[in-house]
């Protein structure tokens, strides 16, 4: 793609991204191949980019870009004789509507354009493809990022996004994967895939440090998008409700979350006066919805509902640490993580004093899969110091300090290691 | 003597955890087999009730959720037992087990003595 440099460029760019994925969708439905759906979207997308400069932007973009590309789709199968591979194809089909649209693409009727995005949607995150390829080909197909863009939010080489997205459009053609929304039977199974694309894009963006990329922290912004999207698409579904509150309040804390240095700033440090008020808005109008449906009964609900009790709490002494342990513990048992329990001492700790996190802690000791987390001794060490004991608090820091390759927490930790030796030489222990 | 017992609790907690559901499966079950059990039950949430009410002379039907209540009833129970002692031993076990199974919820249990022909006098 050529890199647009006039106003009249920046706005077919824009246009591009916000109505790319109707316009794939759309013609993904009548010629029910998305590699070539999209070859036929970015035909149009240069035919716009040859008028528009000169007529303007219509007023309706996408229709135009639609239309133009159905012609192209028109033009191709004469010339191709798809058509006739098509109609034959189609035949089989026990969907006589699909028949008619092909059959009469001039006049193909105007599907509801929601129905063919989620369609595509669930196409892009089909489970026959890799996480990396469903990554790469909702963010390309859905959020209407270049492959260079893709390729520098993932720090990866182009070449290796454009070869992600020609294998995944191979796999989608050679599986014959059809161009619609699971059954029933599926769909909660389909939908989780689709919730776990967007929220690794999301993360992907979040856990970008300053010091990277500044694309980065816009795959968030991305992430979002393509969550309050599917939001409307799929109103029904508590856990796209969920995830998209959860995804706005984290993001309502990015500004608070990097301090002068590039250094990260954790939860409870962090200035609150910093965190974006109509994001956490968003997200608790997002989180109610999905209570609404579902009573918390759904993951990503109740890692919202958890982000929901800090966001409400304007100091961190105000937090209701009692109903985060609440939460937690449902939370453990849709989610038996070791790393979920430990966040749940943490808040047990919180709400009950220490001896109380410590229990919950203690049966974590040896948790195979935290053998190497540093926040386990990390978390040890600060319940211990608060029972006054201060060194086995310190070793307890040492080792997580040990065990951490970021520097800034190392300094962090070893600086906790050092008020906890000086604790303990003051009262003798 | 009869008593209702009624579990209020800020309505959005999500669903209790399995351990806490099994505990009171099996005092329910109890209950039963001693024959102190009249009726339990877990109440549908606010969204999916409606109410009916009387204000201004006018009588209407309300979707939930209704009211501003920050608690709201979640489930309901009635005893038949020898005193008021033993339903509120009762109550506190029942309560006991949420604070071993579910720390960090709360809520109150209502202990609520039902009028019977022993509360009114012979005519």
């Amino acid at each position: 793609m050529v890199v647009m440099t006039t106003d009249i460029h920046r706005a077919i760019d824009a246009v591009w991204r916000m109505e790319s994925p109707k316009v794939i969708a759309s013609l993904a439905r009548i010629v029910r191949d998305v590699s070539l759906a999209e070859d036929l979207a970015q035909d149009a997308l240069v035919a716009a980019m040859e008028s528009w400069p000169e007529s303007g932007i219509p007023d309706n973009p996408g229709a135009w870009l639609t239309a133009t590309a159905k012609h192209r789709a028109m033009d191709t199968f004469r010339r191709n004789k798809l058509l006739e591979r098509k109609h034959a194809e189609l035949g089989r089909d026990m969907d006589a509507r699909q028949e008619a649209a092909v059959a009469d693409l001039e006049n193909a009727l105007d599907d509801d354009v929601g129905d063919d995005l989620l369609r595509l949607v669930f196409v892009a995150c089909h489970p026959v493809l890799t996480p990396e390829a469903r990554v790469a080909l909702t963010l390309r197909l859905l959020g209407g990022l270049t492959t260079d863009e893709i390729a520098r939010a993932f720090l990866v080489p182009e070449l290796t996004i454009a070869q992600r997205i020609v294998r995944a459009k191979r796999t989608l053609a050679e599986k014959h994967v059809p161009f619609e929304v699971p059954r029933a039977a599926d769909l909660p199974a389909r939908m989780t895939s689709v919730l776990e694309v967007i929220y690794l894009i999301f993360n992907e963006g979040y856990s970008a440090t300053a010091g990277d990329d500044l694309l980065r922290p816009s795959l968030c912004e991305d992430a979002l998008r393509l969550g309050r999207i599917l939001a409307e698409l799929a109103p029904k579904e508590a856990e796209v409700h969920g995830l998209v509150a959860l995804m706005e309040i984290q993001a309502s804390r990015s500004k608070a979350r990097v301090g002068p240095g590039g250094e990260a700033i954790l939860l409870l440090e962090q200035d609150r006066a910093r965190w974006d008020r109509l994001l956490i808005s968003r997200g608790l109008a997002a989180l109610e919805r999905a209570q609404k449906i579902d009573n918390l009964r759904g993951a990503y609900a109740l890692q919202a509902a958890i982000a929901a009790c800090h966001a409400r709490a304007t100091t961190a002494a105000e937090t209701d640490w009692k109903r985060v342990a609440m939460l937690y513990r449902t939370l453990v048992e849709l989610v038996p993580s070791a790393v979920v329990e430990l966040n749940r001492a943490v808040a047990v700790g919180m709400a009950f004093g220490p001896a109380a996190g410590m229990e919950i802690v203690e049966t974590l000791a040896s948790e195979p899969s935290l053998k190497n987390y540093h926040l386990l001794p990390s978390v040890r060490g600060d319940l211990l110091a608060k029972l006054g004991r201060n060194e086995e608090a310190r070793a307890e820091f040492e080792r997580a300090a040990a065990l951490t390759r970021n520097t800034r927490e190392q300094e962090l930790l070893l600086k906790r290691a050092g008020d906890c030796a000086r604790a303990a030489a003051g009262s003798g222990q | 003597m009869r008593f209702m017992m009624m579990v209020k609790h800020p309505e959005i907690s999500g669903p209790p955890p399995k351990a806490l559901m099994d505990a009171i499966d099996k005092i329910t079950q109890d209950a039963i087999n001693n024959k102190t059990l009249v009726v339990a039950g877990g109440l549908m949430p606010l969204a999916q009730s409606n109410a009916v009410k009387i204000s201004g002379g006018k009588l209407s039907v309300i979707d939930g959720p209704f009211s501003e209540a920050k608690e709201v009833v979640g489930g309901f129970a009635i005893f038949d037992l020898k005193s008021k002692e033993e339903a509120l031993e009762g109550a506190k076990q029942f309560m006991e087990l949420h604070r071993q199974h579910w720390p960090g919820w709360e809520g109150t249990t209502e202990v609520r003595q039902m009028f019977g022909p022993d509360e009114f006098p012979p005519r």
